[in-house]
C-alpha cells in the first residue's frame, strides 16, 4: 500500500510504485484536470505542485512523491486564486486543455517570484499551447503579480 | 389554433425599430415542449422549447442550443449571441447547450450542419440562428398579448421581459414560454439592421472560460463511464500497411491487462488503466505487412512532386488572358520554385474516443469531434447498426484545427475495440501515435513564373502546383485531377494580373492528407506572397506599394493591407538590424493582412518583435474572440513556418513527440496587435483567415533582412531560428 496526499486528502493506493503520478491522478483518483499531452515532460499539460513546486506529473513515479504534498488544479479551488482571476479577466483560455498546466506553472512561479520579470516568465513558462494563448498568459501572470504587490502594500 | 399574422408594422413597433430590417422567410418544424412530451399540462412550470434552438425555463433563463463544436474558437458564446440578439433575452441568464447528433437525425436535421470547419460556424449559420431568435420573440410576444387581450403592436421586449406599453404590465419569458411553444410560427420575420444590434459586435465574456480556469471541462480524454476499460493503440507505422501478427501471450499476464485486440491495420491493448495499456503495447511483439510503401522516403516524395512541376498530366484551374504570350514578350521574367512540407495538426489533446456497444444494439460514443454527425455515421457504419441507434456525446475538444472532422479513424477504432471486448472502452492515442497517424497538410511544390514590363508592372503569371489532393485522400472525389482546394489562393487570387494561368498536377503519394487549419491557403499564400516580394525586389520596388498597384480592383484587400501597413508604421525608419515583411490573403470569407517585424542577431538568428494584423471579417460578433483567434492563428502559422516539418523515412513518419516536432513557446512569441476593420456588408470567418499571411510576412521580413529568398519551409531547415 502506498500513501498519497493530494489536495489535502490522503489516499491509500494498491498500485505499481512506478506508475507516473499523472496516471494515478487521472485513472485512480479521477482527478481529470491534470492532462496528458506528451508523456515526456515536454509540454507541461500535466503540471502539478509537489510541495508547492511545479512538477510535470508524467515524469514522476508515484513512489517518489508518497511522502510529499501534491496539489492539482482541483486543489486551487473554484477559480479564487489571483492567477485564475487574472486568467478570467483577460480571457486567456481557448480550447482550455493546456490551461490547468499553465495555471499551475504560473501559480508556482508567483509563489517563488512574486514580481517576475519577463525573463523570469520566459524561463518558467515553457508549457506548450497549440491555441496560442501565450501573450495572454504573460499578461495575466503580470496582472496577477501586480495584484499581489498591491495587496501586500 | 388561432391564426397569427405578422405584419411588418407589428414587428417594427414591437422591436422599437426605426428603420427596416432584412425580411427572412424560413421553415421551422413545429416546436415541441417537454411539458407536452411528458403529458404535464401545467405548462407554466416546465421548461418550454419555443423552437429547436431555444428552451425557456420558468425562471426566465434561456438555454440556447449550439450545433457546432467549441474547440477554443469561441462559438459556444458567439452562436448564442446571434440567437439572443433577436430573441431579446437577458444575456446574463443564457446557457449554451450542445445539440445531440442523434436528435438532429431524428428531427430531420432541424439543427442543420454540425460540421465545424472552414471557419463556417458563424457565416454558415448566422441567418437561421438570428431568424430562430426573431421567431421565438414573435411567439413570446403573441402569447403575452393574447393573455392580456391586447394588440401585439402595443408590446415591447427587453431583457426577457415583455411589456404592454399603454398599461405598463409585464410578463417574463418564462411565464408565457409554454404557450408560445404551442403557437404557429410566423411565416417570415424581419431581422435587425446592424446599427440596431445591442449584443452583436459588443465585447461579451466567453461562457466557457470560468470552467476552463478551474480544470472542470470534460474533454474526450476525461470521460469515464461505468465498467469502462482503457485502450492504447498502435497502427501500422507504414501508411497503407496491415497488421500481420502479434504475440498477445507476451503481455497478457501483465497487471491490469485485459485483452490484446487486433484490428485490420492496428493493434490495441485494453487494460484497467491507460498507463498499463500503453506499457504493455510498447512491450508487445508485432509484425506488419508494409505493403509496397516500406521504402518510400522524403527524397522519393520530393522527386515525385518535382516531376509534377513539369508533368503533362495536369489540369488548368484558372486561366485568363494570354499568359504564355505575356511571358514571351516580358521585359523581364522571374521564376521561383517553392516547397512546403507535410504538417501534423498536433492538437494538445491526442486523438481519443470512448465507445460503448450495448447488447440491445445501441451504440454510444463520447468524442471530441468537429462534426458529431460524422462521428455518428462512422460509429453506425462500424457497428453495423442503424444511425438512429447511435448516440454521440460531444465532449470538449482539446484543439481541432481540422483533424477531428472528416476523419473519424479514432471513433472507428474505439467502436471496434469496445465491440470486441464487450465493455465500454476509452481509447486514447499516445503523442507519438498522434504525430505518426495524422492526415497531414499536403507536401507541395509550386513553380511560379512572372512577366514584368519595363515599369516593373506584373503583366503575366503562371503557376504550377504539384501536390497530393485532400479530396482524393479522403475518398471524396477529384479523381479527374480537379481539386478545388488544391489551388486555394492561387487560382482565385484577388490581384489584378491581366494574363494568368494556374495549373494543378495531382500527385499520388501514400501519406494521408487532410484539412489543416486554413488548408492549402497556408502554403499557397506563402508561395504567392513571398514570390511577390521577390518580384518587387527584382524591380527595385517597395513590396507594399507594389501590392497596392495590383489591388486597384480589390478594395477590401487593399483596405486591410493599408490598415496593417499604417499601424505597423510601414515606411518609417526602423532601429538597426530590424526589418519588416508584409503579406495579405483572403480566405474563408475574410480578408487579412499582416506585418511582421523582426530583429536580426549577429549569428543569423532573429527575434520576433511584433505582428501587426488587420482583419476584415465583414461583421464582428465578439471582438475579443477575434483578437484571440488572430493570436491563435498567428501562433499556429508561426510554429509551422519556423519548425514544422513531417518527414518520411522507410514509409513512415520520422517525428514522434514535441522534441522532434517542436512547437513555438511563450518565450519566442511576438506581440500580436490586432486591428479590426470590418466593412460590415458580409459575414466572414475568423478561425483560419489570420493564418495564411503569417508565413509569407515572416519570410518577407527575412528576405528584407538578408536579400535571400526562402525557397522552402520550415525556416529551421535553413538554420534560421528565433534567438
Amino acid at each position: 500500500m502506498l500513501q498519497l496526499k493530494v489536495n489535502g486528502q490522503t489516499h491509500e493506493l494498491d498500485i505499481d510504485p512506478d506508475t507516473p503520478l499523472l496516471w494515478v491522478l487521472r485513472d485512480h483518483l479521477h482527478l481529470h484536470g491534470t492532462k496528458y499531452g506528451c508523456g515526456t515532460g515536454l509540454c507541461g499539460s500535466c503540471t502539478v505542485h509537489v510541495d508547492d513546486r511545479a512538477v510535470r506529473a508524467c515524469l514522476v513515479p508515484v513512489s517518489a512523491v508518497s511522502s510529499k504534498v501534491v496539489t492539482t488544479i482541483e486543489g486551487l479551488g473554484e477559480g479564487s486564486d489571483a492567477v485564475q482571476q487574472a486568467w478570467r479577466e483577460l480571457e486567456v483560455p481557448q480550447c482550455g486543455y493546456c490551461q490547468p498546466g499553465m495555471i499551475m506553472a504560473s501559480v508556482a512561479l508567483l509563489r517563488e517570484k512574486p514580481s517576475p520579470t519577463n525573463a523570469d516568465i520566459d524561463a518558467a513558462i515553457t508549457n506548450i499551447c497549440r491555441c496560442g494563448t501565450y501573450n495572454r498568459v504573460r499578461q495575466a501572470l503580470l496582472a496577477a503579480a501586480r495584484k499581489g504587490e498591491a495587496s501586500d502594500a | 389554433m388561432p391564426e397569427f399574422k405578422l405584419t411588418r408594422r407589428a414587428f417594427l413597433i414591437q422591436s422599437a425599430v426605426a428603420g427596416g430590417g432584412l425580411l427572412v422567410g424560413f421553415h421551422l418544424p413545429a416546436a415541441r415542449t417537454r411539458a407536452a412530451q411528458s403529458g404535464v399540462v401545467t405548462a407554466d412550470v416546465q421548461p418550454a422549447e419555443v423552437n429547436a434552438w431555444i428552451v425557456i425555463q420558468p425562471d426566465d433563463s434561456v438555454v440556447i442550443r449550439v450545433a457546432r463544436s467549441e474547440m477554443g474558437q469561441g462559438i459556444f458564446t458567439a452562436l448564442p449571441m446571434l440567437v439572443a440578439e433577436e430573441l431579446g433575452c437577458d444575456w446574463n441568464r443564457v446557457q449554451a447547450e450542445y445539440v445531440s447528433a442523434n436528435d438532429n437525425l431524428r428531427r430531420n436535421k432541424v439543427f442543420q450542419s454540425m460540421g465545424t470547419g472552414g471557419s463556417r460556424s458563424i457565416r454558415g449559420s448566422q441567418e437561421y440562428l438570428r431568424t430562430a431568435g426573431a421567431v421565438a420573440r414573435e411567439l413570446l410576444v403573441t402569447a403575452a398579448a393574447r393573455r392580456w387581450g391586447v394588440a401585439i403592436d402595443d408590446c415591447r421586449v427587453e431583457n426577457s421581459v415583455i411589456t404592454h406599453i399603454p398599461s405598463g404590465r409585464t410578463l417574463g419569458f418564462g411565464a408565457v414560454a409554454a404557450e408560445a411553444a404551442t403557437l404557429q410560427p410566423p411565416e417570415a420575420v424581419f431581422l435587425k439592421e446592424p446599427d440596431e444590434w445591442q449584443l452583436i459586435g459588443k465585447p461579451v465574456k466567453r461562457l466557457d472560460v470560468p470552467d476552463k480556469i478551474a480544470g472542470k471541462p470534460v474533454f474526450g480524454t476525461d470521460i469515464e463511464v461505468p465498467g469502462m476499460l482503457h485502450a492504447a493503440i498502435h497502427a501500422c507505422p507504414v501508411f497503407g500497411g496491415r497488421l500481420k501478427g502479434f504475440d498477445a501471450a507476451a503481455v497478457e499476464k501483465r497487471p491490469g491487462v485485459v485483452k490484446v485486440v487486433g484490428l485490420d491495420d492496428a493493434v490495441a491493448v485494453v487494460a484497467e488503466s491507460w498507463w498499463q495499456a500503453q506499457q504493455a503495447l510498447l512491450a508487445l511483439p508485432v509484425t506488419w505487412d508494409e505493403a509496397d510503401n516500406g521504402q518510400v522516403d522524403d527524397a522519393a516524395i520530393r522527386a515525385n512532386l518535382e516531376a509534377g512541376l513539369t508533368a503533362e498530366q495536369a489540369v488548368t484551374m484558372a486561366e485568363h488572358g494570354k499568359p504564355e504570350a505575356a511571358l514571351a514578350s516580358a521585359e523581364r521574367q522571374v521564376e521561383a520554385t517553392f516547397f512546403a512540407p507535410y504538417l501534423a495538426h498536433a492538437t494538445m489533446e491526442p486523438m481519443t474516443c470512448t465507445a460503448a456497444v450495448h447488447k440491445d444494439g445501441r451504440v454510444e460514443v463520447w468524442v471530441p469531434t468537429q462534426n458529431a454527425t460524422s462521428s455518428l455515421e462512422a460509429a453506425a457504419r462500424t457497428a453495423g447498426v442503424d444511425p438512429l441507434q447511435v448516440e454521440v456525446h460531444n465532449t470538449q475538444l482539446g484543439g481541432g484545427f481540422g483533424r477531428r472532422g472528416a476523419n473519424q479513424d479514432y471513433t472507428i477504432q474505439a467502436v471496434q475495440i469496445a465491440r470486441t471486448v464487450g465493455r465500454p472502452v476509452k481509447l486514447m492515442w499516445s503523442r507519438e501515435e498522434d504525430t505518426q497517424h495524422d492526415f497531414y497538410r499536403p507536401a507541395s511544390m509550386a513553380r511560379l513564373k512572372a512577366a514584368l514590363n519595363s515599369e516593373g508592372r506584373l503583366t503575366g503569371l503562371t503557376v504550377r502546383v504539384a501536390a497530393p489532393s485532400i479530396l482524393t485522400s479522403l475518398g471524396m472525389k477529384a479523381d479527374d485531377g480537379h481539386d478545388p482546394f488544391a489551388l486555394q489562393g492561387l487560382a482565385d487570387s484577388f490581384y489584378d494580373v491581366p494574363n494568368l494561368r494556374a495549373d494543378y498536377a495531382l500527385r499520388r503519394l501514400h501519406v494521408p492528407v487532410g484539412f489543416w487549419r486554413s488548408v492549402n491557403h497556408s502554403q499557397n499564400a506563402y508561395f504567392r506572397e513571398h514570390f511577390l516580394d521577390q518580384l518587387a525586389g527584382a524591380t527595385g520596388q517597395d513590396p507594399y506599394t507594389f501590392r497596392l498597384g495590383l489591388l486597384k480592383e480589390a478594395p477590401k484587400q487593399r483596405a486591410v493591407l493599408e490598415a496593417a501597413a499604417e499601424h505597423a508604421g510601414w515606411g518609417t525608419p526602423l532601429p538597426e538590424k530590424t526589418f519588416r515583411g508584409i503579406a495579405v490573403e483572403t480566405s474563408y470569407g475574410s480578408h487579412c493582412a499582416q506585418v511582421v517585424e523582426l530583429q536580426l542577431e549577429d549569428d543569423g538568428r532573429f527575434r520576433l518583435l511584433r505582428v501587426v494584423c488587420a482583419i476584415d471579417p465583414g461583421h464582428v460578433v465578439n471582438p475579443d474572440t477575434i483578437a484571440a483567434q488572430v493570436e491563435s492563428a498567428v501562433t499556429y502559422g508561426l510554429t509551422a513556418a519556423l519548425f514544422g516539418e513531417i518527414t518520411i523515412g522507410k514509409g513512415r513518419v520520422e517525428q514522434g513527440n514535441f522534441d522532434d516536432y517542436p512547437m513555438l513557446t511563450l518565450r519566442d512569441m511576438p506581440v500580436v496587435e490586432t486591428h479590426l476593420v470590418p466593412s460590415g456588408d458580409f459575414w466572414g470567418g475568423v478561425g483560419e483567415p489570420p493564418l495564411p499571411p503569417i508565413a509569407p510576412a515572416l519570410c518577407n521580413a527575412l528576405y528584407a533582412a538578408t536579400g535571400k529568398p526562402i525557397q522552402s519551409l520550415p525556416l529551421s531547415a535553413h538554420g534560421l531560428r528565433p534567438a
